[in-house]
């Protein structure tokens, strides 16, 4: 670990330390490392940002999979409920193989492609942020 | 059937399709041997192409032959497994596809060492990958065996013994894997052969009248026919029939007309029986078609699997979480150039998938009309097959029948070949490295091992149906592969100790559920639900294992878990992966892959950056 993270954290009482507000605003980042090196060496702060993009990621991920399974799920337990529904026909095929022989093809795709760009947006985001410096 | 007679028309599609396979084969052994095909691929091929050829290797016997037969013999419910097939994709996409490709990882062992730099992992993966790819490849030979049979009256074990051949010269030849065009080829293929058939199947369809599959009564034949059965079966006498008998029936000679009265009743092999038309057909006591309405009604149709409601949920989680666990897959990941591409490849993997699978529900409907002998002998799975004979006129016949024959052997083929590769890679690099001095021999003696075991199983009298098999294999994997990939790569807490006993405690309870169905048959009762469709309770247990074990063992976090995350998340273009190289080129097995095999190496060129310390 970089010396930045240690000392304090410890929880071992170091030396006194004179805390002062900077002098100007327009150097908050003097002395810090770019995001890029904060990373490359597992630094605290390379940390925080690789957290935010995994847990961003995987929000983004967990989110599309409940909602196909929320709408997968639900099918089997709606036909079990209302065994109405599969004697219904459209066009004198029977609902339910309508529902799940044919519509849900264009509904996981639909998800899928979503997905693909939600997913590459968060990573532009997170380039920007890296390169900026 | 009724006295199968040689159809031309289709013999000449298998041998086409088997020459052309090993030609392709031969070809790409030439051009796997000037370059590496990994090199070509990644800089040429775009995610449509990458898809086509995931496709042509994923869609096998299962899906070919097996939806249409379960539609057939089980109705509308089994809709639940072309869709499970698919989904996985979506899984497959939305939480591991770009972090596997980063990974750089190119099988699941070589995630298990990259991930977690240890043997021990690796090593029980390598055993599952085997296991896996072994069921997985077991019903494509059983599908051959029965495909050839159907077209021209051969013994069953010869179309698994061409396949196997087939799939072993081509293998071991070098060629036709490697190539992702021949691949995506295979896909076009399949696609045609399923869907073009479907619309002249329509035609004469509407020519007869448009009959309705799901209108009420049992099954009937439309014309007299014939049936031999090659195998002892006990049938459910729904409606009273009378039937011509030639051969032993419940245990007594018969000869002529019997009168079958509601029950069961057991013939023996070899009796023949011929039906009439308009009678109803009784059916195996395995499939569970009551009358047409039943049939084609969610939840009611199943009298021969009960726990229907269970037994799809956890047949969903099965197919949704088990394909990122699939030996096959994981490799034609590794051709795309990076994650953004795996992630554009698998969203139109999902489109492709979804296209193919509108078709082969068709055939289980119109099986119910023109092809009900097949629930008298329980041969569902050959309605594809037949359909074509049944329903056109002559010179369509022989050329729809000659198509899907065609596509059903390109399905074996480029899956078991797929597969072969796969098993064949592993057990030559882990599990019997150190006994043979030359990789060239092990890999051919994995080869050898990697078809022959599977193909001798199929020679066995499996109670269970292709597309059940299938479904085994996605279970075992959706409870090992899946906690080991999804926690790998989003939790760094994870450690080698929890890994490891996740993959045993998920390994074992699938496997012995498996094994124990494929041995006794699906057992009615919740136990034998239970135990047919076990991931709706392997797979939770074999996550809350690993969870549990790695927060008790925070020791056995690798310390690499830092520098993994950056490796599996961030963009490649930023370059900030430094972990990359030093440390796993130094771990990495010597010889990964024989590249005069066209295999590739699984190492590929990247800057070296210097090694940073751990902490």
């Amino acid at each position: 670990m970089n010396a930045r993270t240690g000392g304090a954290a410890r929880g071992r009482p170091s030396q006194r330390i004179r805390v002062t507000a900077p002098r100007t605003a327009a150097r908050p980042l003097a002395g810090s490392l770019s995001p890029r090196r904060e990373i490359d060496e597992q630094t605290g702060v390379g940390e925080v940002y690789m957290r935010s993009l995994v847990r961003a990621q995987l929000r983004l991920g967990l989110s599309v999979l409940a909602m196909v399974s929320i709408a997968l799920g639900s099918l089997p337990l709606i036909f079990t409920l209302d065994p109405r529904l599969g004697a219904t026909r459209v066009l004198s095929v029977p609902l339910p193989w309508l529902i799940v022989g044919v519509s849900i093809y264009p509904l996981l795709l639909a998800a899928a492609w979503w997905h693909v760009h939600a997913a590459e947006r968060a990573e532009r985001d997170f380039t920007e942020i890296v390169e900026r410096y | 059937m009724a006295g199968p007679h040689p159809t031309w028309p289709a013999v000449v599609a298998v041998v086409l399709v088997c020459l052309g396979t090993v030609g392709l084969g031969a070809v790409g052994l030439r051009l796997s041997r000037t370059t590496s095909d990994f090199y070509v691929a990644s800089r040429v091929v775009s995610p449509r192409w990458n898809a086509s050829a995931i496709g042509g290797e994923y869609l096998s016997a299962a899906s070919f032959l097996g939806v249409a037969g379960l539609v057939l013999a089980f109705g509308v419910d089994m809709l639940w497994y072309p869709v499970g097939y698919t989904a996985g994709y979506l899984v497959l996409l939305v939480l591991v596809a770009a972090p596997l490709r980063r990974s750089g990882a190119y099988t699941l062992p070589d995630f298990a060492q990259i991930r977690f730099r240890s043997q021990a992992v690796r090593r029980i993966a390598s055993v599952l990958v085997v296991g896996i790819g072994w069921l997985y490849l077991l019903p494509q030979f059983k599908a051959a065996g029965l495909a050839l049979r159907t077209v021209t009256g051969a013994p069953s074990w010869l179309g698994a013994l061409v396949v196997a051949g087939v799939v072993t010269v081509n293998v071991v030849a070098g060629g036709m894997r490697s190539i992702t065009i021949v691949q995506a080829f295979q896909f076009w293929l399949k696609l045609t052969a399923i869907a073009l058939p479907v619309f002249l199947l329509a035609i004469a369809w509407r020519a007869d009248g448009a009959p309705d599959p799901s209108s009420p009564g049992q099954p009937a034949l439309r014309h007299a026919t014939t049936v031999r059965l090659t195998e002892p079966v006990t049938v459910r006498v729904e409606e009273p029939v009378t039937v011509r008998v030639d051969g032993v029936v419940n245990r007594q000679a018969t000869h002529g007309d019997l009168h079958l009265t509601v029950g069961t009743a057991s013939f023996d092999a070899g009796t023949t029986l011929t039906l009439t038309p308009g009678e109803p057909v009784p059916h195996v006591e395995q499939a569970g078609t009551g009358s047409g309405p039943d049939w084609a009604t969610p939840f009611v149709g199943t009298t021969g699997r009960d726990h229907p409601l269970y037994r799809i949920y956890s047949l969903l989680l099965a197919l949704l979480f088990g394909t990122m666990g699939l030996p096959h897959v994981l490799v034609r990941f590794y051709t795309n150039p990076d994650g953004r591409a795996a992630r554009r490849t698998t969203l139109v993997v999902i489109g492709l998938l979804g296209t193919f699978y509108l078709f082969p529900p068709f055939y289980g409907a119109m099986g119910r009309l023109y092809a009900p002998d097949l629930l008298l002998t329980g041969r569902t799975d050959a309605v594809v097959l037949l359909l074509p004979g049944r329903m056109l006129p002559s010179p369509w016949a022989d050329f729809a029948s000659a198509l899907v024959t065609a596509g059903a052997f390109a399905a074996f083929l480029s899956t078991s070949s797929g597969l072969t590769v796969s098993v064949a890679g592993v057990l030559s690099q882990d599990l019997l490295r150190g006994r043979l001095r030359n990789s060239v021999a092990g890999f051919r003696l994995g080869t050898l091992l990697a078809v022959a075991v599977p193909a001798m199983l199929s020679l066995l009298t499996l109670r269970t149906s292709l597309a059940d098999t299938v479904g085994l294999a996605f279970a075992i994997a959706a409870s090992t592969f899946c906690p080991l990939l999804v926690l790998g790569i989003w939790w760094r807490r994870l450690s080698v100790t929890g890994a490891l006993a996740g993959l045993l405690v998920g390994g074992g309870l699938a496997g012995g559920a498996v094994l124990t169905t494929m041995a006794t048959g699906s057992r009615s009762g919740l136990a034998g639900a239970l135990l047919a469709q076990p991931a709706a309770w392997s797979v939770p247990t074999a996550f809350a294992v690993m969870i549990l074990v790695s927060l008790r063992t925070r020791g056995a976090v690798p310390g690499s878990t830092g520098r993994m995350m950056v490796r599996l998340h961030a963009p490649e273009r930023l370059h900030l992966d430094a972990a990359r190289l030093p440390a796993d080129r130094r771990e990495r097995a010597p010889d990964p892959y024989t590249p005069a095999l066209g295999v590739p190496i699984a190492a590929q060129p990247q800057p070296v950056t210097p090694e940073l310390p751990e902490r």
